[in-house]
């Protein structure tokens, strides 16, 4: 950890956006905005945008940039407070209660000895920066959402049992959505909001380099080309870049590297294959 | 705090900014979007961190605190474009909606339904049996206070949707197979640390997505203003409801049907709908659903289309779609107006088609059989499939 890399240069758009490349991610001048306001105000980013367009990875390559703690909070259906923030370590309890012999109060039980850090509070309590990615924010309910409402507008929380705790330092908070239900309104107001889209096949072909040094400049054209037109397809599930990637590295591994046959690598769904068999779509490529 | 980079080149008059952003969220406001004065004093401040001799910087600076979904986004590069005088500002009224929304028989909005309502004589009605005579009655044959009539109990009928196992969980009395070790705890501090009570947790219920997908084609002009309505009812009762109506393409409704006042949503929806009464391709229609809103539906939605099934388009395109959609949804649905029609077959190429892939095959010509659909989604799904 060495100074220099604790203390990167973040002071305008254009430094961001070199800061990300330095960590592996090629941002576009309106991603590298508002990535940069979001650093400078201190506001959640939230991204939303198609599977594979690279949001959970801009959050890595924040921290990797900053030399921040990554913590993250894989949404799901159903998470609530105590899988996300902190929750009693109920069979220690137990066992403290019976070894007091009936002596024990509930100010001895609930005391921090006893306290299990989910990834919120750990990220609220951290001496050390930390960028906070909350994940897939989409797949969460409406209940979960006005809790991180409440989380992002403080920074601090309160556990009734022990009182409130409040940030150290603000953490960097991005959040990610794929869009599968609307966010409420609420939530997305507290939070700067970018849609990242498919980079155009020039800009991918980069990314695909960026990953991939040892494979050669005209499988990564080839295949960026090959994926553009598949997105443009009307397919059931489009490829995203990790898809693109995936492809180049498979591509870069086969003596004869034709695309079609394979198509499995970046389409998962039979349909999508077939139809871009029998339409020729990939044709020149 | 950072330092920036080249100095603003004239620092402008004090109240100039201000007045320029409230004028442009008024122009944004005008297309859609929604502003508020917190999301101005964010502008702002994020405005003062760019570099204001930059108009790309500012453009983007003002959509990432301006905006916070892709319609948005598309409002706020016409309404940049007219503020920055680039393009003409216009406003125009599309559509005539009064044509479409439900007559305003009952009076000013917010009254209560006619239906227990003095005044209005000939609205109100008279007994008990009338109600079941109107809820028999097909929607084709209704008349403009009928409709109205309608209202209350198409509320009450689109309120009862389908429910599912949540995987949150609340305390329960009974013993489950799910132990609940916080009121266990809490508990056992009464007995000396002893366990003697034990505490159980058992699953809460919620709602799962519903999707409708309502025909509004020519064929199905009788039946597609009420059966918007029920859509909207619908989507107004439970958030997880998602509303799309189709002709020869696909429009994602649910947004304009949002609100609380009925008849302004049905005018906002019937001013989105470019393909009103014209012909029907169902199976571009669906294919749209499938491809643009897969993640909608793939997160154990059921979904009902409403249709006719009169398809001028491809026979084959329609039973792909909806083998497809089949396999995506919890469970799919028709509901077709005719069904209801004494010796009615589906003979028409689109509703052959697409039988074979459909859990549920209902009418949807009056309220009963509406209720029935209410039925069906409250209760009898898992055997439908």
């Amino acid at each position: 950890m060495a100074d220099e890399k604790r203390k990167p240069d973040l002071t305008s758009p254009d430094a961001v956006r070199e800061a990300l490349a330095g960590a592996g991610y090629l941002a576009d001048e309106e991603l590298a905005v508002a990535t940069y306001l979001a650093l400078e105000l201190g506001e959640p980013l939230l991204l939303e945008g198609e599977p594979g367009v690279g949001k959970t990875a801009l959050a890595k390559a924040l921290a990797e940039l900053s030399g921040a703690r990554l913590i993250r909070l894989q949404c799901h259906e159903g998470i609530d407070v105590h899988s996300a923030l902190y929750d009693w370590d109920y069979p220690r309890q137990l066992l403290a209660v019976r070894a007091a012999e009936g002596g024990a109060s509930t100010a001895d039980l609930f005391r921090e000895e006893f306290l299990l850090r989910r990834p919120l509070l750990d990220a609220i309590e951290s001496d050390e920066p930390v960028v906070l990615l909350i994940d897939e924010i989409d797949r969460a309910d409406d209940e979960f959402e006005a809790f991180l409402l409440e989380l992002l507008s403080d920074f601090q929380v309160t556990i009734p049992e022990l009182g409130t705790v409040k940030a150290k330092q603000r953490p960097v908070v991005v959040l990610t959505s794929n869009r599968t239900r609307e966010l409420h309104d609420a939530l997305k107001r507290r939070c700067l909001y970018h849609w990242i889209s498919h980079p155009s096949p020039e800009r991918e072909a980069e990314i695909v380099r960026a990953h991939l040094p040892d494979v050669g400049d005209d499988i990564a054209r080839r295949v960026c080309e090959a994926v553009a037109r598949l997105r443009a397809a009307d397919l059931y599930k489009a490829p995203g870049i990790g898809e693109a990637i995936a492809w180049a590295r498979a591509l870069s591994l086969l003596d004869d590297p034709a695309l079609e046959p394979t198509l499995g690598v970046a389409l998962k769904v039979r349909e999508d294959i077939e139809r871009v068999v029998e339409s020729g779509v990939l044709e020149g490529v | 705090m950072s330092e920036r980079a080249p100095s603003p080149p004239a620092e402008p008059e004090p109240g100039v900014v201000e007045e320029r952003l409230a004028e442009f969220a008024r122009i944004l406001r005008a297309r859609g979007a929604r502003v508020g004065t917190g999301d101005l004093i964010r502008a702002q401040r994020a405005l003062a961190t760019v570099d204001p001799g930059d108009p790309r910087r500012a453009r983007f600076a003002l959509k990432a605190t301006l905006c916070a979904s892709p319609a948005d986004r598309a409002a706020f590069d016409e309404a940049f474009a007219a503020w920055m005088g680039e393009a003409p500002l216009e406003l125009e009224e599309p559509f005539d909606p009064e044509a479409i929304a439900p007559p305003r028989v009952l009076g000013v909005k917010g009254e209560r339904p006619p239906l227990l309502t003095a005044g209005e004589e000939d609205l109100r009605p008279a007994a008990w049996s009338d109600l079941e005579i109107l809820a028999q009655k097909d929607f084709a044959e209704y008349t403009d206070a009928e409709r109205a009539l309608a209202q209350r109990l198409m509320r009450e009928i689109a309120s009862r949707g389908p429910l599912r196992l949540s995987r949150r969980t609340r305390a329960t009395r009974q013993r489950t197979r799910m132990p609940d070790p916080r009121a266990t705890l809490r508990a056992s501090l009464r007995h000396a640390g002893e366990p003697f009570e034990r505490r159980w947790r058992t699953l809460r219920h919620r709602r799962r997505p519903l999707i409708l997908v309502v025909d509004v084609s020519g064929s199905m002009a009788p039946y597609s203003r009420m059966l918007l309505q029920y859509a909207q009812a619908a989507v107004a009762a439970h958030a997880r409801c998602e509303a799309f109506a189709f002709g020869t393409r696909l429009t994602r409704l649910t947004a304009d049907l949002r609100g609380r006042d009925p008849d302004a949503a049905l005018r906002r929806a019937a001013a989105a709908l470019t393909d009103w009464s014209g012909g029907t391709r169902i199976g571009a229609a669906l294919g749209t659903l499938n491809r643009e809103h897969g993640g909608r539906i793939g997160r154990g939605a059921v979904v009902a289309i409403l249709s006719d099934g009169w398809d001028r388009g491809d026979p084959e395109e329609l039973r792909d779609e909806v083998a497809r959609l089949q396999r995506c949804a919890h469970a799919l649905i028709w509901l077709n107006p005719l069904k209801a029609s004494p010796g009615y077959e589906p003979l028409t190429r689109g509703m052959r088609a697409a039988l074979p892939y459909v859990d549920a095959f209902l009418a949807a010509n009056n309220l009963a059989s509406l209720a029935e659909l209410a039925a069906l989604l409250e209760g009898g799904l898992d055997g439908a499939r």
